[in-house]
């Protein structure tokens, strides 16, 4: 049996300071006993008393958990937040899993025949029981349902949860774990500190940093691999490192040569970087052949004015030739980052020892290559992707494919089946309700209209197109219906009847559908009778349904005069949905009762 | 009980073009004329609450309306797709028919648009009656309302894409129905993408109901106050709505 002990101060109000001592939660109970024996308080509670638990949110001042009853509750306040937390998610798991064996055991006691189906003993697991609870705590509406139809036996907690299994799955999706990558900002972004009055320039690298420069910048990956700690110290080597970054930077090109000349180490980092572009080189071997990448050429804007490279907030215009290389360099650096920003963060070492980080990257980039198919593979694919997309237009099928016209089966039954309903929700006058017979003959009916096709063409139009008496009277029947629209429905023509109803109506207009919905939805389901659990669950929904019945009359007939028929059209589907149930209920017992007249075992 | 379809509908689908053109109450106009030869037989016939809107009357209020969309703003665009019952087709686009001139159609009665207009929907009713394949129909068959729907949409998309930006066009689809009968598919569809579903109770003077209701642009719909339904039949049925 799981039990969790933990330090914590009982309180029974947030404001007093409370009574150091440890709590220990078991799980059919919790108990705790003060620091100071000296003290009378003591606790020893069942966690079926409890009915539910809140808590502080993290950050707030104090770590509380409030463990309710129906009168009152145990407040705990925990040093940390993180103790909090265990103390929580224990007490969740523990009351999820008592609401449960109370619900089935409700269950269990309305049916003895029930035993012999299986749906309701599942063993849950406690991840899955977390995950039912987390959807309770995130949607009060469903939770709402669920206290009203579990709770009170109408369904049993299976029933409830098999009709949302996709609440359930999508929520799995969610708990990987995601990764951090790095960040978006640039390296150059590390810029020197320097303190204004010695010619001592700082930089500081973080291993966050360094780790960057290693993804980033290959050849200084591979420098650092070949010379720390062989020939120089890490330290000696990122000086080395910085200082030609300053170099870089100042463009200092003179005086990069120079101290290159001298310092063949330092020339390392000023060097182009071969490894790149051999890498760069790859990646275009690797393009889709058929591309054009000529149309990238004028993509180059730093020539135009207003264009150019912001840095320290100075705008650098590139107007010289020289600094054509400069140019190229940085672009290639904001993609060579966008690049390494995309890949992601392939390691999973600590960022502490710059060593290890150096050789998990190689190795990393090792086994990259390797997976990677050899030069000889990808021309082969490379010249099948040049023929597949070089078109022969000889040797092609013929574009026209085969098609079908889309045609819905049987359309009356989606457009205009319910009209008959329709009309009667909406109170019109039940003149075209009536079928029309039509036995025309195809020829016939095409004839006719083709006769007044050509009607209109012999004829034209008639003088004036519309007759003004004709005329006065619709505009008069519209602005009419307009004008009164808008006194019964509001100005806003986003406004539904439903905003202008008291917010208890509504609330509860909504509830009594989203009920109905559930029910229903239970209801229809269990249709075929087959099985004796079906049939007691059949009438257990139909008897839940029977109490809506009455409430929504009620409701009906506490609205004022005025809205009480914008109500009562909101009613009627509603109604006319239960209707049909009772219908079908009823018709579906007369079978029974017949069938087990003729046998007289009775239901099978 | 079986119910016959006998509704006939002009489907409107308005788009505000303000991307690809210069001014937001600029529209395009996707009409979807139900050319179902077997409910047009019926009005015809029947006495009971559409005593005389014959196809003719009803193209007699149509095609003026079309024509009072063109005369609102020079650059609205009004495409016009029949419905029938075993295909669909595009049978006007004013963006691509030659400019509507002075000339007169052959006996001189109607503007050359319109014999335009007449002429192709003629030559789609002949087709439409050539793909018909049984003669003997039991009860009445409906017109291919998903299908032009698909084409008008389609045809929205591809208007919005040729701009320069490519917005979400919002389409709302407007319904006039001049059958027996509320529908319930037409009443959702409106509902949902914000456009106007009414069910004239004049038919003869049906004009007058689409250029007050339908002609609007959406940008003056926004003050504007338009019929709004009393109570839409949310009953399960499937509109494509982009």
């Amino acid at each position: 049996m799981e039990v969790v002990t933990m330090r914590a101060k009982y309180k029974t109000s947030v404001k007093e300071p409370g009574i150091p001592g440890v709590l220990n939660m078991t799980e059919d109970k919790f108990s705790f006993s003060p620091n100071d024996p000296r003290v009378s308080v003591k606790l020893d509670v069942g966690f079926r008393s409890i009915k539910g638990h809140k808590f502080s949110k993290e950050g707030s001042k104090q770590a509380l958990l409030n463990l309710t009853q129906e009168s009152g509750g145990y407040i705990f306040e925990f040093d940390k937040f993180s103790d909090r937390d265990v103390c929580r998610d224990f007490v969740g798991k523990v009351l999820g899993k008592l609401q449960a064996v109370t619900s089935s055991r409700q269950d269990a006691h309305g049916e003895s025949e029930r035993a012999a189906i299986p749906v309701n003993d599942e063993q849950l697991s406690t991840a899955e029981m977390e995950r039912r609870m987390k959807l309770l705590r995130e949607d009060s509406e469903l939770q709402k349902l669920h206290k009203q139809f579990v709770i009170s036996g109408v369904l049993s907690e299976a029933e409830f949860w098999a009709a949302r299994k996709n609440l359930l799955d999508a929520d799995a999706h969610t708990t990987l774990k995601q990764r951090v990558g790095f960040k978006s900002a640039m390296l150059a972004d590390v810029r020197p500190l320097t303190d204004g009055r010695t010619n001592k320039v700082t930089f500081s690298l973080t291993p966050e940093i360094i780790h960057q420069i290693f993804a980033e910048k290959p050849a200084v990956h591979q420098a650092f691999l070949n010379f720390v700690p062989s020939k120089m110290t890490e330290k000696d080597f990122w000086t080395k490192y910085c200082r030609a970054e300053y170099l870089h930077r100042t463009k200092n090109s003179v005086a990069a040569e120079a101290e290159a000349a001298e310092d063949e180490d330092l020339a390392v980092f000023l060097r182009h970087d071969d490894i790149l572009a051999n890498e760069a080189r790859r990646k275009i071997r690797r393009v889709d052949p058929t591309l054009d990448m000529e149309a990238d050429e004028g993509d180059d804007y730093l020539h135009l004015p207003d264009h150019g490279i912001l840095r320290d907030g100075i705008k650098e215009r590139n107007t010289d030739v020289e600094n054509e290389l400069t140019k190229r360099t940085l672009l290639q650096d904001i993609n060579r980052h966008a690049a390494v920003v995309l890949e992601g963060r392939t390691l999973d070492v600590e960022l502490g020892d710059t060593r290890t980080v150096a050789e998990a990257l190689a190795r990393s980039k090792q086994a990259e290559l390797a997976t990677g198919s050899s030069d000889e593979n990808q021309n082969q694919e490379r010249l099948e992707r040049v023929s597949r997309m070089t078109e022969i237009e000889d040797l092609q099928a013929p574009r026209s494919l085969p098609l079908a016209p889309l045609c819905i089966k049987d359309p009356r039954e989606y457009f205009d089946s319910q009209q008959a309903n329709a009309l009667k929700a909406l109170g019109d006058s039940g003149a075209g309700a009536r079928p029309v017979s039509c036995n025309l003959r195809t020829e016939e009916a095409y004839n006719s209209l083709s006769e007044h096709i050509s009607e209109i063409k012999a004829a034209g139009f008639s003088d004036p197109v519309v007759n003004p008496d004709v005329a006065v009277k619709v505009i008069n029947v519209l602005t009419h219906h307009l004008s009164s629209t808008c006194i019964r429905l509001g100005k806003n023509p986003q406004e539904s009847v439903l905003d202008r109803l008291p917010n208890r109506t509504k609330e509860e207009l909504l509830h009594h559908w989203t009920s109905i919905q559930e029910l229903l939805r239970h209801f229809w389901s269990s249709y075929p009778v087959t099985t004796s659990y079906l049939y007691t669950k059949v009438g257990r929904l139909k008897d839940a349904l029977t109490q809506i019945y009455p409430k929504l009359q009620e409701i009906k007939e506490s609205m004022q005069s005025d809205s009480r028929h914008q109500v009562s059209l909101l009613v009627q589907p509603m109604l006319q949905a239960l209707d049909a149930a009772f219908a079908h209920y009823d018709a579906e017992m007369q079978k029974i009762s017949t069938k087990s007249r003729e046998r007289p075992n009775g239901f099978a | 009980m079986q119910l016959l379809c006998n509704s006939c509908r002009v489907f409107l689908l308005m788009a505000s073009t303000a991307s690809k053109l210069y001014s937001d109450d600029v529209s395009l106009v996707v009409v979807l004329l139900d050319t179902n030869p077997f409910f047009w037989a019926i009005a015809k016939n029947s006495n009971n609450s559409n005593p005389n809107l014959s196809f003719s009357k009803f193209l007699n209020h149509v095609l003026p309306f079309l024509n009072s969309i063109l005369l609102l703003n020079q650059i609205n665009q009004v495409v016009v797709i029949a419905t029938g019952v075993n295909s669909c087709g595009y049978i006007y686009d004013s963006s691509s028919s030659p400019p509507a001139s002075a000339a007169k159609s052959e006996n001189g009665n109607m503007p050359g648009i319109f014999s335009r207009v007449i002429q192709k929907l003629e030559e789609f009713v002949i087709k439409d009656q050539q793909l018909s394949k049984d003669e003997s129909v039991v009860g009445n068959p409906s017109s291919l309302l998903s299908g032009s729907l698909s084409l008008a949409l389609c045809y929205i998309q591809r208007v919005f894409r040729s701009g320069p930006l490519h917005p979400h066009p919002r389409v709302p689809i407007d319904s006039c129905v001049v059958g027996a009968q509320h529908s319930a598919f037409l009443q959702q569809a409106s509902y949902i993408t914000g456009g106007v579903y009414i069910k004239p109770q004049h038919l003869d003077g049906l004009f007058q109901y689409l250029t007050m209701v339908f002609a609007t642009d959406l940008q003056s719909r926004s003050f504007l106050q338009l019929p709004r339904p009393v109570g839409v039949d949310f009953r399960a049925s499937y509109v494509p709505h982009s």
